[in-house]
């Protein structure tokens, strides 16, 4: 992977002078090569990791495993894009397996999102049926762990005595 | 009541505790502490190396092994110093595996060393040549480094120190704590010395694996007519991030090997068997591993180096290892002052560079075997404090 991208997508705030020391070239060129990566969509935005349990009570999120009849010709386009449209639905994903389509999705509470599944996901034409688990604790997102004392630093100097 | 002073080995007891015990248990008992301290890896063991591991403790295999090592590690060990360094060891006896580094450093000194032998021990460096040397029977001469070479060892700065008693010289590169490394070059200066003065050295190569830049880590016995009086130590705790398996090795003449053998046997016995399975995978399949850890130090030594010039603790671009070592004199203060201050004002670890010895007063040693988050974290902070001062 790209040196760039794989900074960025650990820490998205290291400034262009920052990223240019450590990859061992100019401040312009990173400006250039980030601007480059946002016009052709390579770069879809910039993300902050939230652990929304500590920030906010009312929250809840879930992952829908989706059944669907795909589309002649579209395929699972077509309900996909339909999905993605919910301003609750934070990713969707087409997978292989068991099931068709994974859908995360995020609200004020375990009820709001059995009522959106409810209304507004298990009506839609092509969806055959849904299954909702609802994420109780989440450790790691975007791989940042979220409760710190998880990753307390157990090293110990051996200098010591 | 016994008098226990009087009645144990006065080498031991004359062996000074370290004098930055007090600074650490500052900073052990202080929350909210970002440390750029420990010189350990702050990788973990690759998963495949461990599952190695794992799968020897499975099948049971829980005895001793041979006292020299596993010939098959012995064997890995031989084929990798010929792909990597283009020298030649006999598996069968030129190879020792030992516990960890450290304990091949000591019985080499232990070896090679009759009462009132001067070994010559540049510093900065790590703090167990001079007590080792010593519980040897060994008199430790110190050669100091300089920061306008790079913390390189020279030849001249060599040279000047060699009497008639002078057995061996140690050469700490990568060096820790200052990064510096010897190139080719530079090794083949001191190898003149070396062989106009009839020495034997100890070429601890344990951060070999660990250089950035061009070219790649040079054995001092892979230099012309060196591996007959060199020994050189390596092990597995820096180059695949193992330290908590214990496990190094010594490669060397059949004759002095054998005798480190005698020694490693009765005081020893073996290396622990599952860390020599597990090493045994790393040799074989971890060249991506160290690929990868390498990217990642090399940008955060760039970061480091870059930001601390900017703040004005100038430090020359250190090219192995993973640490700087910036000169902090520009703040007035002294090694020990200054992390003090440092640790009490914005809870920011490092440490002073008199632990590495003398010379390195006016210096401290940072580490970035820490996460990018976590080092500009620790940089922001440094740069507060020192508009604080």
């Amino acid at each position: 992977m790209d040196k760039l991208l794989k900074l960025l997508n650990e820490n998205a705030r290291l400034s262009c002078q920052q990223l240019a020391v450590m990859l061992n070239t100019t401040e312009e060129s990173v400006r250039e090569q980030i601007a480059a990566y946002e016009k052709e969509g390579v770069i879809r935005g910039y993300n902050t990791i939230i652990n929304w349990e500590k920030a906010d009570a009312n929250h809840a999120s879930a992952l829908i495993e989706l059944k669907v009849s795909p589309k002649r010709d579209r395929g699972f386009d077509e309900i996909a894009n339909r999905i993605m449209q919910f301003e609750e639905v934070e990713s969707v994903y087409l997978m292989s397996g068991g099931f068709d389509l994974a859908v995360r999705v995020n609200g004020q509470s375990m009820q709001e999102i059995a009522m959106f599944v409810a209304k507004r996901l298990s009506t839609l034409e092509s969806v055959l049926s849904t299954a909702t688990h609802f994420i109780l604790t989440r450790y790691k997102e975007g791989g940042v762990i979220l409760e710190s004392e998880n990753e307390q630093d157990e090293r110990r100097s051996v200098l010591c005595d | 009541m016994i008098d226990y002073r009087s009645v144990m080995n006065r080498e031991i007891l004359s062996v000074p505790p370290s004098g930055i015990r007090k600074f650490f248990d500052i900073a052990n008992e202080m929350d909210n502490v970002i440390s750029l301290s420990i010189g350990e890896p702050d990788f973990t063991t690759p998963w495949h190396v461990r599952e190695e591991g794992v799968r020897s403790l499975e099948d049971g295999k829980t005895w001793y092994s041979p006292n020299r090592g596993f010939s098959e590690l012995r064997q890995e060990i031989a084929r990798w110093f010929r792909r990597k360094y283009k020298v030649e060891y006999h598996p069968d006896s030129q190879v020792l595996v030992t516990v960890g580094g450290s304990e091949a450093i000591d019985a080499c000194l232990r070896t090679m060393l009759n009462p009132g032998d001067e070994v010559l021990i540049p510093q900065p460096s790590f703090v167990c040549y001079v007590p080792l040397t010593q519980m040897a029977g060994g008199v430790p001469v110190i050669l100091e480094t300089k920061a306008e070479n790079e913390f390189r060892l020279t030849a001249e700065e060599l040279e000047e120190k060699i009497t008639p008693k002078t057995k061996m010289l140690i050469l700490p590169f990568p060096n820790n704590p200052t990064g510096a490394v010897m190139r080719r070059q530079h090794l083949e200066e001191i190898a003149k010395v070396v062989q106009k003065h009839d020495l034997f050295v100890l070429s601890d190569e344990i951060y070999g694996e660990l250089t950035y830049g061009e070219t790649s880590h040079v054995s001092f016995a892979a230099i012309d007519g060196m591996k007959e009086r060199t020994i050189v130590v390596n092990g597995f705790s820096k180059t695949f991030a193992m330290t908590g398996w214990r496990l190094g090795y010594a490669l060397g003449s059949k004759e002095i090997i054998g005798q480190m053998t005698k020694l490693h046997q009765y005081a020893i016995m073996s290396a622990p068997t599952t860390a020599q399975y597990a090493a045994i995978e790393a040799l074989r399949n971890g060249d991506s591993d160290i690929e990868n850890m390498r990217e990642q130090y090399d940008m955060r030594r760039c970061l480091l180096v870059d930001s601390l010039n900017k703040m004005g603790l100038t430090c020359f671009r250190p090219e192995g290892a993973f640490y700087v070592f910036p000169c902090i004199k520009s703040t007035g203060l002294s090694s020990e002052e200054f992390c003090e201050k440092l640790i009490y004002a914005e809870r920011v670890a490092v440490v002073p560079g008199n632990a590495f010895g003398a010379c390195g007063e006016g210096f401290v040693r940072v580490s970035y075997s820490y996460s990018i988050r976590h080092i500009t974290e620790a940089l922001s902070r440094i740069e507060h404090f020192l508009k604080t001062l």
